[in-house]
């Protein structure tokens, strides 16, 4: 059984946290966006539990998180055609940001690289609100996400562990988000997902802040200042498979190819980045705890 | 009453004074400061022409190809018709036109022309874009060869750097020919500028991306050519579309050495090496030039005056030339690598320049008789570092025969071989081949004047191909 990572046992900067969780509160809870036309409550649960602000350079805190290693001999289910490492060539902490590179490069078989990191094992929480700044690659075929899995995800095959995907952008689509559940019954091509198109802007040529806000019966998506989804146990084929009452971990990966994108094309760039500003997790502070 | 009237008299007077004092500042910064206001007017055409267009047919095109369509149109009331003639019609051989607004407009605000378009079949426009306004075309970009369906589509045209277009006339122009000798019809619908907002990592380029080498001589002009611009669309694939020289920032390494003006055009001024590059829009844009100058360009050695008919010239600048078909056939279905021609204009000084030589041909416009001449001449220099052993010029001419036809029976054909002990690399060679050192040729009806080398040698320049009699 996990407990939820203790900032006070990391040491880092936790007070800074809150000052600085209440402020973006603040703004969160303003009309921000001009194009948006109602003030909008994105975000409710303010009290910092982990954070990882990316600001000393080097490899990522492995007290936070590890690596997924290789191909698992089937590209992790989805037939993707990268080899994972840990090299800095695919992942490093720079000026600020975790830089994510995706190489075409031929690998241990594969043709290419890149990196993919989890908390599992060392931060997991139920409930709570989950948010990272990212920058996104773009190009056919690559495949950036922010999600999560159920902590028992070594015991409970997938997909009855649950899976929560924050983030989930087709590089070929880069002004596209999708934000899904996987569950029993409800999983691969038949998982619950919402696209928000994003207008007049991209994922690629700026940040934007990608979340959730997660509670018993419920998860609340939002990218910037818009609540684009609501999925609650009503939303599945079966309300009573609503797996989501464990502990979940984080992952941040980019994949090339796969079931859910296609191969990269001669259009495709290499190597292409994705930038990580900070991953900041909150407690749940709502009924029914 | 007296002190009331006077107190407002008083108040009036203050503030007819402050109202003055006001106004004056306005006046004044309004002398010192003209803002020029050119309209943002983004649409071109939605169901008819914006205010201030005009529509200029091309000379040689069909004038009436365009016609405004209230059938046919992808929304609101009518669309742009444009009927592309068949080959051979008599009141235009092309469509073509430019559609200017000659009061200028402020486009730095949006970053594409956009439109919806369709054809009776599926068909290639030639040209199509934005900024060609019948003067100096400054901003002119075009995407060449875009291809039509038969169901409505959007097509994007980015600008390569909207900021640049503050006082910008040419709002759209086109051209299409005949396909297969066929004309056809399209329509455009929806024309206007957009700020899309979703067009993102541009990347421009010179010379299509390629970093070329090249060897050259003082006085020389290259233009820049192959200039690009390529955005990602918002729908994730992209779009290149080629660019004008103006939106470019060019830069030389050695200014002693070659100079690049701002139209594009690279000057070669000193002997060294020195590499062009560009930026636009602050990205630096792919490939470049390298050119390595080793003096000025040594003219081949001037042929002695000849008698008219004791010569027959196929390329010089000494003799009358008889017509000329091609210097270069392109035989790429026979895997012919070799590019250029008569290409090269040095102060008046004609000459022909082939690189990636493996086989080319000339082709006289009429088969020659050379019957009466005695010898083959020409002017040599190979361009190669180096002429190795076994490395070779072979001279071929190919005679039609008394059916005037190459590729029948009645053919013949023959060569001479030039090697390391005749050819000097980077120095004028004279060649004068005695015709009859060409075995079994007959030449009454010469037709194709070949040189092979089979890639032994890649870049050679050629002068003073003639026949004479001694």
């Amino acid at each position: 059984m996990h407990k939820p990572h203790s900032p006070e046992g990391k040491g880092k900067g936790s007070f800074r946290g809150l000052v600085i969780s209440t402020a973006f509160l603040g703004i969160l809870s303003v009309n921000l966006g001009c194009s948006y036309g109602e003030d909008q409550v994105v975000a409710n649960f303010t009290e910092i539990t982990v954070q990882d602000e990316f600001d000393v350079d080097g490899a990522p805190d492995s007290s936070l998180w590890d690596y997924n290693i290789g191909t698992r001999g089937d590209g992790w289910g989805n037939n993707e055609l990268q080899y994972y490492t840990d090299r800095p060539e695919n992942i490093i902490v720079q000026n600020g940001y975790l830089i994510f590179t995706a190489r075409q490069e031929n690998f241990e078989g594969s043709g290419y690289t890149s990196a993919r990191i989890l908390t599992k094992d060392k931060f997991e929480q139920r409930y709570g609100r989950f948010e990272a700044r990212i920058k996104a690659p773009y190009g056919q075929g690559i495949w950036p996400a922010f999600w999560m899995l159920g902590a028992n995800s070594d015991e409970v095959i997938w997909p009855a562990c649950g899976e929560i995907d924050i983030m989930e952008i087709r590089g070929q689509e880069p002004t596209v988000l999708f934000g899904s559940v996987h569950g029993p019954g409800y999983s691969a091509g038949e998982a619950i997902t919402k696209r928000y198109d994003l207008e007049n802007d991209r994922f690629d040529t700026g940040f934007h802040i990608f979340g959730i806000e997660w509670g018993p019966d419920y998860v609340n998506y939002y990218v910037d200042d818009v609540l684009y989804n609501r999925i609650t146990p009503e939303d599945l084929p079966n309300p009573d498979n609503w797996v989501f009452n464990q502990p979940f971990y984080l992952i941040l990966n980019v994949a090339v190819g796969g079931s859910f994108v296609g191969s990269p094309n001669e259009e495709t760039v290499f190597p292409q980045t994705m930038l990580v500003d900070y991953v900041r997790a909150y407690k749940y502070n709502g009924p029914n705890e | 009453m007296k002190n009331g009237l006077f107190i407002y008299l008083k108040n009036t007077l203050l503030v007819v004074s402050m109202l003055a004092l006001l106004t004056a500042c306005e006046r004044e910064v309004t002398d010192q400061v003209s803002f020029a206001t050119f309209p943002i007017n983004p649409e071109v055409f939605i169901d008819g022409f914006s205010g201030g267009l005009e529509y200029l047919p091309f000379d040689g095109s069909k004038l009436d190809a365009f016609s405004v369509d209230p059938d046919v149109k992808f929304a609101g009331t009518t669309s742009m018709r444009f009927d592309v003639p068949n080959f051979g019609d008599p009141s235009g051989s092309f469509a073509g036109a430019v559609f200017p607004d000659m009061g200028g407009r402020d486009l730095s605000g949006y970053d594409a022309l956009t439109f919806w378009a369709k054809a009776t079949e599926a068909a290639t426009i030639n040209e199509i874009g934005f900024g060609v306004d019948f003067g100096e075309n400054k901003y002119r970009v075009n995407l060449p060869n875009l291809r039509l369906g038969t169901g409505w589509n959007k097509y994007t045209i980015p600008i390569p750097d909207p900021f640049l277009l503050t006082v910008e006339k040419g709002m759209f122009f086109y051209a299409a020919g005949p396909q297969d000798g066929d004309g056809f019809t399209f329509w455009i619908d929806e024309l206007q500028f957009e700020r899309l907002g979703t067009l993102g990592q541009p990347k421009p380029a010179i010379f299509n991306g390629e970093d070329r080498i090249e060897t050259t001589f003082l006085d020389v002009q290259i233009p820049i050519t192959g200039l690009t611009q390529t955005f990602n669309l918002g729908s994730g694939g992209n779009q290149t579309v080629s660019a004008a020289p103006a939106y470019f920032d060019f830069s030389s390494t050695d200014n002693e050495v070659a100079r690049v003006s701002e139209s594009g055009v690279i000057t070669i001024v000193g002997t060294g090496t020195a590499t062009i590059t560009a930026l636009l829009a602050g990205v630096k844009a792919a490939g470049s030039l390298t050119v390595e100058v080793g003096g000025s360009f040594q003219t081949a050695p001037l042929p002695p005056a000849r008698n008219p008919e004791d010569v027959i010239s196929v390329f010089s600048d000494a003799y009358a030339n008889v017509p000329v078909e091609y210097y270069n056939g392109f035989f790429t279905p026979d895997r012919q690598t070799t590019l250029g021609g008569a290409d090269i204009n040095i102060g008046g000084d004609n000459v022909i320049r082939y690189t990636d030589l493996n086989f080319v041909a000339i082709k006289t416009l009429n088969t020659v008789n050379a019957n009466a001449m005695t010898h083959y001449h020409l002017d040599i220099v190979v361009e190669d570092q180096q002429i190795s052993d076994g490395d070779f010029i072979r001279v071929l001419l190919v005679d039609a025969g008394p059916d005037n036809v190459v590729g029948t029976g009645d053919d013949t054909e023959a060569f001479v071989e030039f090697d390391n002990q005749t050819l000097v690399s980077r120095e004028w060679v004279s060649l004068d081949i005695p015709l009859t050192d060409f075995v079994g040729l007959n030449t009454g009806n010469l037709a194709l004047y070949f040189f092979v080398s089979d890639a032994t040698i890649s870049n050679i320049l050629l002068d003073n191909i003639y026949f004479y009699k001694e």
